[in-house]
């Protein structure tokens, strides 16, 4: 689909994922994974997350090096804005893991990416997670992302690599559908 | 009792196949639970028309010659059609005859029946690939005080209390239902997974021909990218109406169908939809624009452009800007829910080590890894139209190939197999 005749590289190695969705679906098993964080509590609304360790293929994985991620609320909570808000690590979730399918679905459809910008709004009514009015939600009341991307397709191919990219993302799945989710005291 | 090939079940593809194989002198049965298009006569509702104009009705040996080719047969014209053809065809069909077990035997299967049992070198499995409904595993949630019905239960409105009804499924039977519901002075909402947005017409001829003439319809199942996923999309938002009207979101939403995303799960009562329903809807309507435009391209490539109205794209589908995450069934909004989530097949009977994970059969275009087994009547089986009467033909005519060389011991020709 490229004017020339350079292969489409978008850094995405298709095969592999390809190849991966192969011997999954003859090892079923292979596909259960746990993802998993910690979380320690510094100070006031200040927390720190470590990311390390997965299980997936069978077996214990983990990543090249330990990530870590300071949260904390802005001043104007009366916080000292040690870190992003909780609320804006699932913007950054949620954009993360679309970009990473606008790359992937371009890759695998052969559409060269020159570049891929999102920015995301979302919002809220602080009303909830004050305790203020029980008919406010605590979470989002919307989420808006907006993609500007030059690439060597149609308008219409374009749209289409975004609107696949939320089909296929974990975190869109996430944000759109219920989870159950269970909090306990070990 | 002993016969060559054993089909089970005398609906479109049985009768195709029965058609086959007496052309080729293969000694059958075709063993029917009721009678001849059993589903079409006792598990549809009643405004039901098929999906394909009348003159794509063909069959091995039979097609439509009524006057009304543009035309959308009823159930009951269906069954009528069927029926005729077993009788033309002279369909060895063996009525009132269940199935309770097809089973590996010495030199093929052994078929046994509440009528006995049948010893064949080769079993076509014609029986449907929309026996049992698909429900999702959260109806057990629903609270009591709303009813709920499936689509294979569901007749016609007066089935139902006068209050407001969820339907649950955009598919061609989602979008149908859910317009009659509203016709009928209800209150519906319509929970919009995944779907299929169709246009009766485009262009001034049925969108129908223009997927058949444009060889759309006959894509093969080998062709496509993701046969998987191909075999699992949703029916086309499509009905068979003598106004020839559209059924997608957009004329549901003008007659005051409200939509809501797929609904994820029923928590304390509340209905929780997702929120993808934008994304869903978008997905859709850029399909749809991709069909058109393949059509487009085999009309200019055909010369049509001068005959035919110009290119045209239908309006996006309309989306509220904050579509309802919520609803809560203990209010008394909805009394009725109905499930249009699908169907499946039912291979209950089936003993044969042919079955996936998913309870599906494991084949290449109808033909089962079991030496001997054949599929008809499934969605995208070998051609996109698999599911529709003219695939049946076209199907049984491809597997007829390789039923009669594996009769003779020859390997399958090119033709049925790829």
């Amino acid at each position: 689909m490229t004017a020339t005749d350079t292969p489409v590289n978008n850094g995405v190695n298709v095969e592999a994922l390809l190849g991966a969705r192969e011997a999954l679906s003859a090892a079923p098993q292979a596909a259960q994974f746990q993802w998993r964080a910690t979380c320690e509590w510094l100070n006031g609304t200040h927390s720190r997350s470590t990311v390390e360790g997965f299980f997936g293929l069978g077996e214990e994985q983990s990543h090249r090096t330990v990530y870590t991620f300071d949260a904390d609320h802005p001043e104007i909570f009366a916080s000292e804005d040690n870190g992003a808000t909780p609320v804006e690590y699932v913007l950054v979730a949620l954009a993360s893991c679309l970009t990473a399918g606008v790359a992937a679905v371009a890759q695998n459809r052969e559409i060269q990416l020159r570049s891929v910008a999102a920015t995301i709004e979302a919002g809220m009514d602080v009303r909830g997670i004050l305790g203020m009015d029980s008919d406010v939600r605590n979470g989002f009341s919307d989420i808006k992302v907006t993609y500007t991307i030059d690439a060597d397709a149609s308008d219409d191919d374009i749209k289409a690599l975004v609107g696949q990219s939320q089909k296929r993302s974990a975190v869109f799945d996430i944000l759109t559908n219920p989870t159950n989710v269970r909090v306990e005291v070990a | 009792m002993r016969t060559t090939t054993v089909v089970v079940g005398a609906g479109q593809s049985g009768l195709a196949m029965s058609r086959c194989l007496t052309e080729r002198s293969v000694d059958h049965v075709v063993l029917e639970r009721n009678e001849v298009a059993n589903s079409w006569r006792r598990e549809r509702w009643d405004s039901l028309r098929l999906l394909t104009p009348n003159w794509q009705c063909r069959l091995p040996g039979h097609a439509y010659e009524g006057d009304d080719p543009d035309g959308f047969m009823s159930a009951g014209g269906v069954v009528e059609f069927l029926a005729e053809y077993a009788k033309k065809i002279a369909a060895p069909v063996m009525s009132g005859t269940t199935v309770s077990s097809v089973r590996q035997a010495t030199d093929g299967y052994l078929v046994t029946t509440d009528q006995g049992e049948w010893k064949c070198a080769t079993v076509v499995l014609a029986s449907g690939a929309f026996n049992v409904p698909s429900v999702p595993s959260f109806a057990a949630a629903v609270p009591p005080g709303v009813s709920t019905l499936t689509a294979m239960d569901y007749r016609n409105p007066g089935q139902l209390s006068e209050g407001g009804v969820m339907v649950v499924g955009a598919s061609a039977t989602g979008v149908q239902i859910a317009a009659e519901l509203r016709r009928s002075g209800r209150e519906v909402v319509m929970s919009v997974g995944e779907h299929v947005r169709g246009p009766r017409m485009y262009r001034g001829r049925d969108i129908h021909w223009w997927m058949e003439a444009a060889g759309v319809l006959d894509e093969r199942y080998d062709e496509v990218d993701d046969i998987v996923r191909a075999r699992r999309v949703p029916s086309m938002q499509l009905a068979g109406s003598d106004d020839r009207a559209s059924f997608d979101l957009n004329a549901l939403t003008s007659t005051g169908v409200k939509l809501a995303g797929r609904l994820a799960g029923i928590n304390d009562g509340n209905a929780q939809f997702s929120g993808s329903l934008r994304n869903k809807c978008e997905l859709a309507d850029l399909k749809l624009g991709r069909l058109l435009g393949v059509i487009d391209e085999w009309a200019s490539e055909n010369g049509l452009d001068e005959s035919v109205p110009a290119p045209h794209r239908f309006e996006p589908t309309v989306v509220d800007a904050s579509p309802r995450l919520g609803l809560d069934l203990k209010r008394g909004e909805i009394e009725t829910i109905v499930w249009a989530t699908g169907f499946r097949p039912d291979y209950s009977w089936l003993d044969v080590d042919v079955l996936d994970q998913k309870g599906m059969i494991r084949h290449d275009g109808g033909i089962a890894e079991s030496p001997g087994l054949y599929l008809l009547g499934c969605p995208f089986l070998r051609r996109r139209k698999s599911s529709f009467m003219d695939g049946s033909r076209a199907d049984a005519e491809d597997l007829i190939e390789a039923l009669a060389a594996y009769l003779d011991g020859r390997p399958p020709p090119a033709r049925a197999r790829r």
